[in-house]
């Protein structure tokens, strides 16, 4: 039998008619008339009838030539999520046409182009994505786009979008946007969080951002620099917040208008380029209270790794010797913080000092998932210590900021 | 009206909120709170969405014609599930066991496996945009010719404050809805079957009380007519009325049907703008009108006007329809001239969309995008009175006729809840399910077992101190002394605007025990829980009535009494009794039970004579 198929089957005494939606473990899901979902033993159900396709045409998307280009590059998540009748879970399978369809204030902002370099769960990006996903938007942005939007999971968009961010300069906004609750609910935060990353890739941004929702309400999105921004909630519409810098632009609804912040980047600040390398043999330790040593074995092999340490950035003192041997085997070490707030001192206590003599480098306050990104991307570029320690600790991307400034 | 020959088929949806410690999927309590005491506001718009078949409901596409911005209010008692910024718990077991219990009261079968359902809800009383809900059993009955087709255990909608605005308190409480066959065939049988199906629900002991605790809504068809649903009848007398002026209503839209079809008429495709006719008009409404639009509906002359429902037209229904696009309603020439529209006004009206004598032309008016949409929406209430009667869901009016909601809904506006995995219902999960007494069961055994006349025992079980009444009784106090004053004393108390709601249970136990001891004389109760009900503590209440009688000191008192009457008592012999008994009540009532201040009168009454 498959979804779709009419069947009989007799939840009480009597026998009623249903749709065939699944079967998993003995039992078979049926949509009864009323709409109503109901699992049934199997073996109880009979078959109809073949159902008949539920083709329904789509309306074709009609694009305005006289407005201005995007590229709206779309690789699943959330933003992009339907629910599936085999697993009755929610999956991303839409493509980028569909979001515009789903969408339909979209047309009236713009023209898209659509692309799709991979589709996929967030958790399930590899760098290795990262590299085609800057590659197709470097190709949109030579080719014209005046901004680019690209639709990812939330779980892992902060790593992506710091990746662009290294790999790419960008005279135009290149905007990451995802949503909180899944699409098909009509209160999803999909909409609104579009049509904002729209006006901003329309905006006079030049930078790789990221734009959520600021609060709980449906009333005005965040523009987060790629390079420090985080998922701080698992669930709220505003669980991405910019962590030790303001926003960079804020995006009204539903008159979406923007508003760039004194520090934001503007439009045609870069020229277009390309660095796609990436040294993928790198790792994040979380140090805990307790942790072995022996740990450390694991991570021989890694051409980088950073360690989230606690406060200032520390581990036990009984790390500190593995920690030793990985440098002097050619594993290139940075210190972040768990306190994610704040920055790396390893000079205050022993323990600091130690790590440093060891050749630990102090990722000053960089977030840890930021300076894992970045570590790879410099691995890419340089074998050179001495460079690969000074790119390190330099501002590349705003990843960096040289003053902890009052108030945030 | 002979509802047989009418061919009524009815049947109702009875919604009951049920009493558990926390919601049904979050774990808030599920009390109501007081505007007043919210902490915070979120803001939200809605959009409907397609549903797994791969359709807009028709009902949740109603609402989308007006893309609406809504407003929730939020207290220390809701959390991220109400604020649609969390993932749902699971079904919250204690609910479902009371759900179980009901079905099983009712005879029905469970489902072996339940799925969480998201019913479409875009009215903004779900901040989700859709009520989580899902079928536990079907197929029960009530009586002898009803049959109940299922029980659903749902969440409870957010309590609408305006318009646009809601209280996420309610939002989320259990709610069972309990949805019988349609084989009601006269009003009085749909109360009947509706007041059953509560005292059914009120025998578990586990439902909420009180108003909006429970709603009804009725189903209703008569042969060629069409089925409509009701929502949100609150009183079970006014059941038959409604379902009465339905039938009416139906019989009347069937009657404009034929009547239309004999004459021909037609229904044009779109309305004309009209605005400039109105510009210099007294009509307050059309004069600030940005945009008016109107539409001649031919051979509709005194059908639109004509009274389908006591206070209700069929332009009332096209109204209904018009206010969908948030116009303030329609005017219509076969009321006018009237409200400011002069003749001459009308007769400029009629010559513009070329009207004729046996024609009616409608007209709205707002922004020019309200009008346009109105006036279609007219026009396709217009076509349907051609056709017949539109399926629709409608919203009870305070008398008893109703107001077009939205087009029925589909069975498109079902899709699963991803969020919560489905829910096996075992044989042992309904085996051990103790069954409660029912009510009326209750009332009969109350009636046998303490020999209290059937009323007051019917009374008693189906109030909510029952469980107090057993108690009391079960410790050995006088079934007649717990009735009267749970259902005497405490009615007349809150008749007289003393409000004894606050005073627990156990107080009112304790005082009983204290009456049935001789501690404290049955007299002094409303006193005592009057003074209870001002503020006192139960102690200072009971000493607030004055310390109790001795019977030596009341002896004392009698004969005092009786010797200062001993000449009226000499001449009025036993009948003197009475009107001692009268100056004697005025000095210990309430200090003494009555019963014995007569014996002892009595007694020295006959030692005088």
């Amino acid at each position: 039998m498959k979804a779709g198929d009419r069947v009989r089957c007799s939840p009480g005494r009597e026998g009623t008619e249903g749709v065939f939606i699944a079967e998993r473990d003995g039992i078979a899901v049926v949509k009864l008339k009323s709409g109503y979902n109901i699992g049934v033993p199997a073996s109880d159900i009979e078959f109809i009838s073949s159902g008949e396709e539920m083709m329904m045409q789509p309306p074709s998307v009609t694009q305005n030539p006289d407005l201005p280009l995007f590229s709206i590059i779309s690789t699943g998540g959330t933003i992009a999520s339907r629910v599936d009748y085999r697993t009755g879970a929610v999956t991303s399978q839409s493509t980028a046409e569909e979001i515009i369809r789903a969408v339909p204030r979209l047309a009236t902002l713009g023209r898209y182009r659509t692309r799709q370099p991979f589709i996929t769960l967030s958790e399930n990006i590899q760098p290795s994505m990262w590299m085609d996903l800057a590659r197709s938007v470097y190709e949109e942005i030579t080719n014209g786009a005046r901004g680019i939007i690209v639709t990812h999971g939330t779980d892992t968009m902060a790593y992506s979008a710091s990746a662009l961010s290294f790999m790419l300069k960008t005279p135009v906004p290149v905007i990451f946007v995802g949503s909180q609750r899944s699409a098909d609910r009509p209160s999803s935060d999909n909409v609104m969080n579009t049509l904002c990353s729209v006006a901003a890739a329309d905006s006079d941004l030049g930078e790789v951002a990221v734009c959520m929702h600021a609060t709980q309400s449906d009333d005005i999105c965040a523009i987060h620099r790629a390079t420090r921004v985080r998922k701080m909630h698992t669930s709220r519409r505003d669980a991405f917040q910019s962590i030790g810098i303001p926003p960079i632009a804020t995006v009204s609804y539903p008159d979406l208008q923007v508003t760039p912040g004194p520090d934001a980047i503007r439009r045609a600040s870069d020229e277009p380029s390309l660095a796609d390398r990436l040294e993928e043999r790198c790792s994040l330790i979380s140090f805990h209270p307790g942790m072995s040593p022996a740990i450390l074995e694991g991570y021989r092999g890694c051409r980088g790794v950073v360690i989230t340490g606690t406060g200032l950035g520390h581990t036990s003192t009984e790390l500190i010797g593995g920690i030793r041997e990985l440098i002097e085997d050619g594993t290139t070490v940075i210190m972040t913080t768990q306190c994610l707030q704040g920055r790396v001192c390893d000079r205050v206590y022993d323990t600091g000092r130690d790590l440093m003599a060891a050749g630990v480098i102090g990722g000053e306050d960089m977030l840890p998932e930021i300076a894992l990104v970045k570590l790879m991307w410099v691995l890419g570029q340089t074998d050179d210590q001495e460079e690969i320690k000074r790119m390190m600790q330099a501002n590349l991307k705003g990843e960096i900021n040289r003053r902890s400034v009052h108030g945030l | 009206m002979d509802y047989e020959a009418l061919g009524l088929r009815a049947g109702i949806e009875i919604h009951q909120q049920l009493n558990t410690e926390e919601k049904l999927f979050c774990r808030c309590p599920t009390t109501l709170r007081n505007i007043e005491e919210r902490n915070g506001e979120i803001q939200r718009y809605l959009r409907a969405t397609v549903s797994e078949m791969g359709t807009i409901d028709r009902a949740a596409e109603e609402e989308m014609k007006q893309m609406r911005f809504f407003r929730y209010y939020t207290y220390d008692s809701t959390c991220l599930i109400e604020d649609d910024d969390e993932p749902p718990a699971p079904m919250n077991p204690e609910a479902l066991r009371i759900t179980l219990t009901i079905a099983k009261l009712l005879s029905m079968t469970p489902i072996r496996q339940v799925h969480t359902m998201r019913k479409m809800v875009i009215d903004g009383s779900n901040t989700t945009g859709f009520q989580r809900t899902a079928l536990i059993a079907v197929e029960g009955a009530v009586g002898e010719n009803c049959q109940i087709e299922s029980i659903c255990l749902e969440e409870e909608a957010a309590q609408r404050v305006t318009d646009a605005t809601f209280s996420l308190d309610r939002l989320g409480i259990p709610l069972v809805e309990i949805t019988t066959a349609p084989c009601m065939h006269t009003p009085e049988e749909v109360r009947d079957v509706a007041a059953y199906i509560g005292m059914i629900l009120r025998s578990t002991g586990r439902v909420k009380r009180g108003l909006g605790t429970i709603r009804q809504d009725v189903n209703i068809s008569i042969r060629d007519g069409a089925r409509i649903e009701i929502k949100g009848v609150q009183e079970l007398d006014l059941i038959p009325e409604v379902v009465s002026r339905e039938v009416q209503r139906q019989v009347h839209l069937l009657a404009i049907r034929d009547e239309l079809n004999d004459r021909g008429a037609t229904v044009p495709e779109d309305g004309i703008d009209i605005t400039d006719l109105f510009q210099a008009t007294k009509s307050s409404i059309l004069k600030k009108a940005q945009c008016i639009m109107g539409a001649t509906l031919t051979g509709f002359a005194g059908m639109v006007g004509r009274e389908i429902q006591p206070d209700r037209r069929l332009g009332s229904e096209m109204s209904d329809y018009a206010k969908k696009c948030g116009v303030g309603g329609i005017f219509h020439t076969d009321e006018l001239p009237a409200y400011g529209v002069t003749e001459d006004e009308v007769a400029a009206l009629r010559e513009r969309c070329q009207a004729g004598p046996e024609d009616c032309v409608v007209i709205v008016s707002g922004s020019p995008d309200q009008a346009s949409c109105a006036i279609r929406l007219v026009l396709k209430r217009a076509r349907m009175a051609c056709e017949g009667i539109p399926e629709e869901t409608r919203k009870m009016l305070p008398e008893g006729s109703s107001a077009y909601m939205r087009p029925l809904p589909g069975a498109a506006r079902m899709y699963p809840e991803t969020d919560i995995l489905p829910l096996e219902i075992t044989s042992e999960m309904i085996d051990t399910i103790v069954l409660p007494e029912l009510l009326s069961e209750k009332a009969r055994r109350y009636a046998d077992e303490f020999g209290i006349d059937e009323a007051v025992a019917r009374q008693i079980a189906f109030s909510e101190r029952f469980t107090l009444f057993e108690e009391a009784v079960s410790t050995g106090i006088k079934p007649s002394l717990v009735a009267r004053t749970l259902f005497g004393t405490l009615r007349e108390l809150s008749r007289d605007g003393v409000d004894c709601g606050g005073i627990p249970d156990s107080e009112i136990l304790d005082l009983l025990k204290r009456v049935e001891d001789g501690s404290v004389a049955k007299e002094a109760m409303p006193d005592i829980l009057r003074a209870r009900a001002g503020g006192a503590d139960l102690e200072g209440a009971v000493a607030s009535v004055g310390p109790l009688f001795s019977v030596a000191d009341l002896e004392e008192i009698v004969w005092r009494i009786v010797r200062e009457r001993e000449a009226f008592i000499r001449e009025r012999g036993d009948a003197a009794l009475g009107p001692v008994m009268g100056v004697v009540m005025k000095e210990v009532r309430g200090r003494i039970d009555g019963q014995i201040v007569a014996d002892v009168l009595k007694r020295s009454i006959q030692k005088i004579l």
